[in-house]
């Protein structure tokens, strides 16, 4: 049951934008010394996110005594430091749709898609990555299956054969996905980079973050990092299943054990992050 | 009741020679009330010593107050003997971290971790509770009444007011009283000095005619501009809070790493022929070791 394509890109016409707000609150934030007032300015130009810095600022988990009622009083009332940060983990996980209808696990791919966005901006970081760049490598990780998330959001029934397929034969994901859908993930996943005009490199990231061939990730570090990521997170949950290309293992310069064994602060990186999509999301 | 200072110096440790006088331990209160409650606030590491006293009395029964969890206000705490010693009970309150979303106890477990400390926290003898505060909500610890208020910080950091006997002693941990983030000529900045004015107007109110404040003073005028949203206080700003909250007696605390006790008897010397003083309230620079009786 091949996707309807033309009901496709009509669909990624129609999502949302990718909240322009994040974008900029992670560009803003990259920089120690951010401008307080400029911060205030971009929540207060997202109405979604306003709302949901103030439903955590006024949730238990603060415990004041006082409701708060505009992001300046939030900031006078807890400090900009404190809504920088909760501004921050808003806007990078509560992008996305948390429902569907095809019984994909959506908590479950937020948290892998977490890990492989931790792991990437520390393997930039590793890489001599600058500070001011490594927060693309953490959006690129998070938004990598975007594709998978909207399949099983828009169609469902196609989704689930899908499955079938992959359950009842040995074929990938990616060859599943080309035979029963027509298209893959990483595909749809580009094409709503494209409609969200992301930054081309992380659009490059999202089309290729499957690809085995050297040409289309030495020059290009973000889609490397993403898909050597991807690749070492599967590895630990499915050793049997998974073979690194030899370009990327090159370019991670070291057994896969001992880069596996290095990432000991992956898991309490990632809850960090997780304790907020249920909050925020 | 008597308020102890063990730790006064802001940021990290600093001995030596040249910090002798005002001494070099990070932030510690001992409060310790007529029937005997003792009270902590902060586990810098004066909480060293302070631990050292109170074991001379076994068992130790104490409740110990973290204004936040910086380096500063919480790396004496794996030094704390009665941790150690069987039988000793700690209550300990605090923040939840509503960013992280941890709470206290692995907040503070973290910091003995094996990589850390040789002794995990789970292993302490100690009989140690973790009560997370909520703003404004009183807790009693005998005869001590202690209520927390949220003061600005690059972290949820909580002053502690405590009340017992008809005296008030008021600790506000790192604070720097929130300044106006606009420029005068943005449209909003008036609607934010209302908000600044409401939230100055809320701590004087919650501490007015306050017995003893002990308040963050880590630079001078001259300093602050450089140091603006670090979370810090001036003596300045103490001179403005004990204005606004008509306090009788101010002690400025959380002495810069750098100051040395010259610099510092040369501030005192300054600060105390100022002339903008308001004249009930009574001055004076932290001593580490220096007591006060209310």
């Amino acid at each position: 049951m091949p996707i309807d394509q033309s009901k496709l890109t009509r669909l990624v016409e129609t999502l949302p934008a990718f909240p322009e707000s994040a974008q900029k609150i992670i560009a803003l934030t990259s920089r120690v010394d951010c401008s307080p007032k400029q911060l205030v300015k971009i929540i207060e130009h997202d109405p979604v996110l306003t709302m949901k810095v103030l439903k955590l600022v006024n949730s238990a988990y603060f415990g004041l005594s006082r409701e708060v009622k505009s992001v300046n009083h939030a900031v006078v009332y807890v400090g900009i430091n404190t809504i920088k940060n909760l501004a921050i983990s808003v806007a990078t996980t509560g992008t996305l749709p948390k429902q569907n209808a095809a019984g994909l696990d959506t908590r479950a791919l937020w948290y892998h898609s977490l890990k492989v966005g931790v792991l990437a901006k520390i393997l930039a970081e590793e890489h001599g990555t600058p500070s001011t760049q490594t927060v693309n490598y953490f959006v690129g990780g998070l938004l990598h299956d975007i594709g998978r998330l909207l399949v099983a959001h828009f169609f469902p029934d196609e989704y689930k054969s899908m499955l079938s397929h992959i359950n009842a034969s040995q074929d990938s994901i990616l060859e599943s996905e080309a035979l029963v859908l027509g298209i893959t993930h990483a595909e749809i996943g580009a094409m709503v980079s494209e409609h969200w005009q992301l930054p081309a490199e992380l659009q490059h990231c999202i089309r290729h973050h499957h690809s085995t061939q050297a040409e289309l990730l030495v020059n290009a570090p973000l889609t490397m990092a993403v898909n050597a990521a991807n690749l070492l997170i599967h590895l630990k949950d499915e050793p049997e299943k998974i073979t690194i290309p030899e370009c990327i293992l090159q370019w991670l310069g070291a057994p896969v054990e001992d880069v596996l064994a290095r990432l000991t602060t992956l898991e309490n990186e990632v809850d960090k992050a997780v304790s907020f999509i249920e909050i925020a999301g | 009741m008597k308020i102890t200072l063990y730790g006064v110096r802001g940021s990290i440790p600093v001995p030596g020679k040249d910090t002798v006088k005002y001494g070099g331990n990070t932030t510690c209160i001992g409060l310790e009330t007529p029937e005997g409650d003792q009270i902590i606030f902060d586990g810098g590491t004066g909480i060293r010593v302070l631990g050292m006293t109170l074991i001379k009395q076994l068992p130790v029964k104490c409740a110990l107050f973290i204004t936040h969890t910086h380096w500063d206000h919480i790396q004496g705490l794996p030094f704390f003997t009665p941790f150690f010693i069987p039988g000793s009970e700690v209550n300990i309150y605090g923040s939840f971290d509503p960013i992280y979303r941890k709470d206290l106890k692995t907040i503070l477990s973290n910091q003995m971790e094996y990589c850390y400390f040789p002794v995990r926290e789970c292993e302490l003898n100690a009989q140690i509770q973790y009560n997370h505060v909520i703003e404004r909500q009183p807790i009693t610890v005998g005869s001590a009444t202690i209520t927390p208020i949220l003061l600005n910080h690059p972290v949820l950091n909580y002053g502690y007011k405590v009340e017992c006997h008809k005296k008030t002693f008021f600790f506000t941990g790192d604070y720097e009283p929130p300044y106006n983030i606009y420029d005068p000529d943005d449209h909003e900045f008036s609607e934010y000095e209302t908000l600044l004015q409401q939230q100055r107007g809320q701590l004087a109110d919650f501490i007015k005619h306050c017995d003893l404040v002990v308040a963050d003073s880590q630079y001078s005028s001259e300093e602050y501009p450089s140091k603006k949203g670090w979370g810090h206080g001036s003596y300045d700003t103490c001179i403005q809070l004990a204005k606004e909250a008509q306090i009788k007696h101010m002690v400025m605390t959380h002495h810069d790493p750098l100051r040395t006790d010259a610099q510092l008897e040369q501030i005192w010397q300054g600060f105390s022929s100022r002339t903008d003083l308001p004249q009930n309230t009574k001055f004076e620079l932290a001593i580490e070791g220096k007591s006060f009786v209310l």
